[in-house]
């Protein structure tokens, strides 16, 4: 049998356990997995991002105090107790990892893809950045600085990427529809 | 503690495999193992973050790189479970065996029977009201901790005896090193050091990379401006 198999088998000897006990409940779980699958994610993320582009008071708030400007979409789950937005120029490119576990913006971005969480990126993001995201495709001038933030505390980043060329005039939500989730971690450039 | 955990600056796991997936939860399991650590909150096995980060620490180390994110949190529910006598490791064995689970198959939990339940937090979250002022200012140049520490710690070994600058002020937060074991909250400030590749990987470092870290006060000793250290 494979290794997710044995530890789905194991998962579900503990869950019986739990919910015998009162602990937990088969609701409880389909629950919490509708609400990460659908109702969380990337999409809060560009939102920002999108305000961020064509609103330059919220641009502004957003990289003075990101907690206090995020608070106004009323997004829900939210687990950020302070968030830090970092913006990428022409001069620096910012990438966020967590090397000691896997520290992620959930209230923007959700929960993390599994390579995020994958010891090869944990690893080599603080070491050799550039390498890594030459692999991603994200293409930088050598004299551009690359910022890597390593979530080691309960301050969570987001990456604000630059604009997209031709998206002049673009709606918001049209804008927002751009905003890729790598994007907001610094692996992909728009 | 020097867990296999602390990956940041280790060599040889290969490339980035990107293999993305549309949703957070790729299986059933995955989402049930999230949801069980709320089940652990609410009957006192796990009292704070620092605490669940601590557990996922001391599973097996070789589940801990083989078993992959949600496996790693299975191991770590099981321990705080299994130490707060809420469930035991021969009861989980035995549903396991119904089921017709291997019994050769490598368990992640690695429950410490010396531990036990933990104080509950003061207040919902790590943010605290500061009690006094922070030692260092922005710009200030400072030096990490040279020596590891046992237990808990969020000073990765590869920034460890390092000098770097503050960036960032972040207030006051409980300290993870403390919290984690129960002995108490410990309020301290927080800091961004930036740090340059060179001072983390020397002369092998990619050009013009730095390397920000949030870093406690007690991880960091003032250095003198104007010392040869870069």
């Amino acid at each position: 049998m494979s290794e997710i198999s044995q530890q789905a088998l194991r998962a579900e000897a503990l869950e019986s356990l739990l919910v015998e006990k009162g602990l937990l409940s088969e609701a409880d779980i389909d629950q919490t997995i509708e609400f990460y699958n659908e109702r969380v994610g990337p999409m809060n993320g560009a939102r920002v991002v999108a305000r961020a582009w064509v609103d330059a008071g919220f641009r502004e708030r957003l990289l003075t105090d990101a907690t206090a400007a995020i608070a106004e979409f009323e997004f829900v789950g939210g687990e950020v107790q302070k968030l830090v937005v970092v913006e990428n120029t022409d001069s620096v490119h910012n990438m966020v990892v967590c090397t000691l576990c896997s520290c992620y913006p959930w209230a923007v971005l959700g929960l993390p893809p599994k390579w995020y969480k994958d010891p090869a990126y944990r690893s080599r993001s603080v070491r050799e950045p550039r390498a890594v995201l030459q692999e991603f495709g994200v293409e930088l001038d050598p004299r551009t600085e690359v910022r890597v933030w390593d979530s080691s505390a309960e301050v969570r980043y987001m990456v604000l990427p630059q604009r997209p060329a031709r998206s002049e005039g673009a709606s918001e939500e049209a804008l927002a529809a751009l905003v890729s989730r790598d994007a907001m971690i610094g692996v992909a450039k728009l | 503690m020097d867990g296999i955990h602390d990956l940041g600056g280790k060599q040889g796991f290969g490339p980035v495999l990107r293999d993305d997936q549309p949703r957070a939860f790729q299986q059933r399991w995955e989402g049930a193992v999230f949801t069980m650590t709320r089940a652990a909150r609410s009957c006192g096995a796990l009292q704070n973050t620092d605490q669940f980060r601590h557990a996922v620490e001391r599973i097996d180390p070789i589940a801990y790189l083989t078993h992959g994110y949600y496996g790693r949190w299975l191991g770590a529910v099981e321990n705080l479970l299994v130490e707060a006598g809420v469930v035991s490791t021969a009861a989980i064995n035995g549903r396991v065996a119904e089921r017709g689970g291997d019994a050769e198959f490598l368990i992640a939990a690695r429950p410490d029977p010396a531990l036990g339940p933990i104080a509950a937090e003061t207040e919902a979250g790590a943010a605290r009201k500061s009690i006094r002022d922070p030692l260092f200012k922005v710009g200030a140049r400072v030096r990490t901790a040279a020596t590891p520490k046992p237990g808990h710690t969020r000073l990765p070994a590869y920034a460890r005896n390092r000098s770097g600058r503050i960036r960032a002020l972040h207030d006051t937060w409980v300290f993870p090193d403390s919290n984690a074991h129960g002995h108490g909250e410990a309020p301290t400030h927080l800091y961004t050091v930036e740090f340059s590749g060179e001072e983390l990987w020397g002369e092998e470092s990619e050009p013009s990379i730095v390397i920000c870290l949030d870093l406690f006060e007690p991880y960091l000793c003032a250095v003198a401006d104007g010392s040869s250290e870069s």
